[in-house]
């Protein structure tokens, strides 16, 4: 029992970090593919060794500290996006055993993660003692307030249906019938907000190469900046994973493929449509943002949970 | 709302377009004739140099690239006696390939002049002469113009009168 829970430590994060390496070349291909060009198609098969020339490239640059930073927090800012990350997906059942932690408040601690993972943006923005880091940073923090407050009300759709924070207990509920059906407005919100977690594109303002020159991360280079990277890149896979989890019923699907890779498959599902947002959307301003989630998104979880409840309450009555 | 889903749409449809790349190396883009790339300087249909040294395209160069000495042949042709262009700094605007009145020097579609070591980039006159008449086949200057050379004199080019005796009474 000790072995094997080692075993599936050390698989998830083995296979977590080498995706979120990959995405980067699956993102540039997906990309293209949507832009009508190739993509990088020239190192190895299908352009796959970019993926490694992209990691020497990031480990040899310089790793340049700027001297007017405050430098134990610029170096400490990165280390927190990826840590909280990957901390999240300890909670996410990947399949039928195999979860890192099989924990009664899962879905708690999912939120609760999440959440720390700003800190390394306002961190990291400040440190960075630069005007436009620091907007970068501000901007970060005022979408994560907005968006973290209706992403735990949109869950507790989920958890009055289920009846319980267990991840993999939620999984098991959806046997009947996937979330996504009877939760569908709490779906939508779930990934609007999910989308707003991970700054990608339609909301990615707080780096927004346009207008902040790279926002929080302006001031880091070589593989300080490949950990923002690579939190970004895991920051997808997490959500796309929660979405499936929560909505699309985990790792259940037809018997003739095992469960985890019916989770890969539709957590790929997930991430190609993050992708397919980052092709197609254009990036609103922030006051919209801000506008648009607490005008529009907020009631409407609101509206989701008590409609929820209601629905429970009689169905539980009769 | 409905316009941001259409347009998500519409880009996941873009998957099925035709892609626009170059698979450069392998795949050469058309370059139309009048692409101005690597400049060469041309023969007439005899095989001999156009080019006579008159600088005007050193002239009109904007960033100074062109150098070349004039020299006389002793059959009264005159020619290049270096030419010399640097192409690490040419724009390849063609202002030369305008100023020049004998359609001497020309701009090809080729642009594929990478070098490694910026010298390498400085083209003598044996790297610049082509064995081609470029864009005006037949154009012949010596035949055209009224200057006189050894095997033709004054009168005799084409669509040239001989000239009048000034000195002669007789009309």
């Amino acid at each position: 029992m000790e072995a094997n829970f080692w075993w599936v430590i050390g698989g998830v994060l083995f296979v977590l970090l080498n995706t979120a390496a990959g995405l980067i070349w699956l993102e540039r291909r997906m990309l293209a593919l949507w832009q009508d060009r190739y993509g990088p198609n020239r190192a190895g098969p299908l352009g796959l060794l970019i993926v490694l020339a992209d990691t020497i490239k990031l480990f040899f640059k310089e790793d340049w500290i700027p001297p007017f930073s405050d430098k134990v927090v610029f170096v400490f800012a990165p280390a927190v996006v990826v840590a909280s990350v990957l901390m999240s997906f300890t909670v996410i059942p990947f399949g039928p055993n195999v979860v890192v932690a099989d924990w009664n408040i899962g879905l708690l601690f999912f939120l609760a993660m999440s959440s720390l993972g700003v800190y390394s943006i306002v961190l990291g923005g400040w440190a960075s003692n630069n005007k436009y880091a620091l907007l970068g940073a501000m901007r970060g923090a005022s979408q994560m307030i907005s968006y973290e407050v209706f992403m735990g009300l949109a869950l507790m759709g989920v958890v009055l249906l289920s009846g319980t924070f267990n991840l993999r207990e939620i999984v098991e509920a959806q046997r009947g019938l996937w979330y996504f059906i009877p939760q569908f407005l709490g779906f939508i919100i779930f990934l609007i907000a999910g989308i707003a977690e991970t700054h990608r594109l339609p909301f990615d303002i707080p780096e927004a190469e346009s207008e902040l020159v790279a926002g929080f991360h302006a001031e880091y280079s070589g593989m300080k900046f490949g950990m923002f990277f690579i939190g970004e890149y895991l920051g997808i896979t997490l959500v796309s994973s929660m979405i499936v989890t929560l909505y699309f019923g985990g790792w259940l699907g037809p018997a003739f493929l095992p469960g985890i890779i019916w989770f890969v498959i539709k957590t790929f599902v997930f991430i190609s449509l993050f992708i397919l947002l980052r092709a197609s959307m254009p990036r609103p301003r922030y006051d919209q943002l801000m506008e648009y989630g607490w005008k529009v998104l907020f009631p409407l979880s609101l509206l989701n949970l008590l409609a929820t409840a209601a629905i429970k309450l009689i169905l539980t009555d009769n | 709302m409905f316009s941001l889903i259409r347009s998500m749409w519409l880009v996941f449809l873009h998957m099925f377009h035709k892609r626009e790349t170059y698979q450069y190396p392998e795949e050469k883009a058309p370059l139309p004739a009048r692409w101005r790339g690597r400049i060469a300087l041309t023969r007439d249909p005899d095989g001999g140099e156009r080019c006579v040294g008159c600088y005007l395209c050193a002239a009109a160069c904007p960033v100074d690239c062109i150098s070349l000495q004039a020299t006389e042949a002793p059959d009264g042709r005159r020619y290049p006696g270096f030419f010399r262009i640097n192409f690490s700094r040419c724009i390849f605007c063609g202002f030369c390939e305008e100023a020049c009145p004998t359609y001497a020097i020309q701009l090809l579609p080729d642009f594929e002049i990478a070098e490694y070591d910026r010298q390498n980039l400085v083209y003598e006159k044996e790297d610049l002469l082509i064995n081609s008449q470029g864009k005006y086949p037949g154009y012949n200057y010596y035949r055209v113009a009224g200057m006189a050379i050894d095997g033709k004199n004054k009168g005799e080019a084409s669509k040239e009168e001989p000239p009048v005796d000034v000195k002669s009474l007789l009309p």
